[in-house]
């Protein structure tokens, strides 16, 4: 938690390349931006989803993989340092009694800015969470999709579901903690990093862990305390676990979160604006790139870089209503080309 | 035009004109049927999950691995288990039969 608040120019709620290139647009005008992001990582949906698939229609850029396109972004923005808040989710958001808006998030931090940029892309990833009857009641106390200390799983008996490199690395970190520790994944192949595979296969094999090649069925326990588990095994059999920790790892999900209930006016879960600025139905919040909705509106990475750069337009008159905006290019202003650090 | 047949969460069934060239993903997301395809059909999520009519499951080109391996994003995965925007609609496919898998 901070007290502190952080005033800015902009707060751009989402890292993925339209909230990055944003930063750009909102940069050559002089304005600063910090961005939110529930991942761990810059990025959005490049980094998390496909950082290695190719894309081919960024304009100029004949191919770049998700990574590289986030890559050249932030290399782009370096010279107007952008503040990264990751692992922060935007939960509230409040008009101030003097104008502008508060933005609070998960972690609580606060900002106070006159414009807020919602470049959300499909909403926050968050984790997949167990879909099972009565998983809800032991989410939290003995079902965990995530691990805030290892110490909370000492001396129990640890289940942890999955086959990527959030599964395999908590097993192989919780092994010398746990009093048992199992993983279970639907079939024998993994797609973690090979070295933690063969860890993990070297406990099996010592009779420190086990490995279970199936998925679980049901959950047993009172009162939000898990007692065991049911596997489906390939065969079909099914076999019963000890268990009262469960870690699932099941990967994550995008869903619109908390802004759902911002007062924004939304479209089949879109929020809608204007196309001259991309205003929503909020006086200075806008939103941009996939998550915004207009007549013709396409969900391309390069429709959202165009309405970065008229958003910034009208922002600009929000945070400097004092000031003229001349329009400049790079390529021949001196005034851009000293903020861009060239000159 | 070939035809899709999909049967959604609520066990009703439809059929879906399907344009040769498109992934059976699209037809059903165009046909506006509840599946999220989130990563856009890129096979960087699992998101569209189906079912295939085991009848149907011999005469499809076989997975790639990293449908396989995107499959363990999604939950009560079968043997007939698809990513349906890996199914790209043929002439051959007329009739293809497939579930919605259930949402996580």
């Amino acid at each position: 938690m901070t007290d502190s608040v952080v005033e800015t120019d902009m707060v751009i709620i989402g890292a993925g390349p339209v909230g990055l290139f944003a930063v750009f647009e909102a940069g050559l005008l002089g304005l600063r931006c910090h961005l939110v992001d529930n991942l761990d990582k810059i990025g959005g949906q490049c980094a998390e989803l496909y950082p290695d698939k190719p894309i081919y229609d960024i304009p100029a850029v004949p191919r770049c993989t998700g990574q590289q396109l986030i890559d050249n972004l932030l290399e782009q923005i370096r010279p107007f340092e952008p503040v990264f808040h990751l692992r922060e989710q935007a939960e509230r958001l409040e008009r101030r009694p003097g104008g502008g808006w508060r933005v609070e998030t998960s972690a609580g931090t606060v900002f106070e800015s006159p414009v807020v940029v919602i470049a959300a892309g499909a909403g926050s990833f968050v984790p997949r969470r167990l879909p099972l009857p009565g998983a809800e009641t032991f989410e939290g106390r003995s079902l965990f999709y995530a691990v805030r200390r290892s110490e909370a799983f000492r001396d129990h008996r640890v289940v942890v579901a999955g086959g990527g490199d959030s599964a395999l690395d908590w097993v192989l970190a919780l092994q010398p903690l746990a009093r048992s520790i199992a993983l279970v994944h639907r079939r024998d192949e993994f797609r973690a990093a090979p070295d933690s595979v063969e860890r993990m296969r070297r406990l099996v094999a010592e009779g420190r862990m086990r490995l279970v090649i199936g998925q679980i069925t049901a959950l047993e326990g009172v009162e939000g305390q898990l007692t065991g588990l049911r596997v489906k095994l390939q065969d079909g059999r099914e076999e019963r676990l000890d268990c009262d920790r469960l870690l699932a790892f099941y990967g994550l999900k995008m869903e619109l979160g908390p802004l759902a209930d911002w007062g924004l006016e939304l479209d089949r879960g879109l929020v809608k604006v204007d196309t001259e600025a991309f205003e929503t139905s909020l006086p200075g919040v806008f939103a941009i790139g996939d998550i915004c909705t207009y007549p013709g509106k396409l969900k391309l990475i390069l429709s959202g870089f165009h309405e970065a750069a008229l958003m910034c337009q009208k922002a600009f008159r929000y945070c400097r209503p004092e000031e003229r905006l001349v329009f400049r290019y790079t390529t021949s202003s001196t005034d851009l080309q000293k903020k861009l650090g060239v000159i | 035009m070939p035809t899709i047949r999909v049967i959604d969460r609520e066990g009703k069934l439809r059929e879906l004109e399907a344009p040769v060239g498109w992934s059976v993903m699209e037809v059903i997301r165009e046909a506006g049927l509840p599946i999220e395809a989130a990563c856009g059909g890129c096979c960087a999520c699992a998101t569209c999950h189906v079912y295939v009519d085991p009848a149907w499951l011999g005469r499809l080109e076989p997975p790639h691995a990293d449908e396989t391996m995107m499959l363990d994003e999604a939950f009560q995965v079968r043997d007939e288990s698809r990513l349906s925007c890996q199914i790209k609609v043929t002439p051959e496919l007329d009739g293809l039969t497939v579930t919605l898998a259930p949402e996580f």
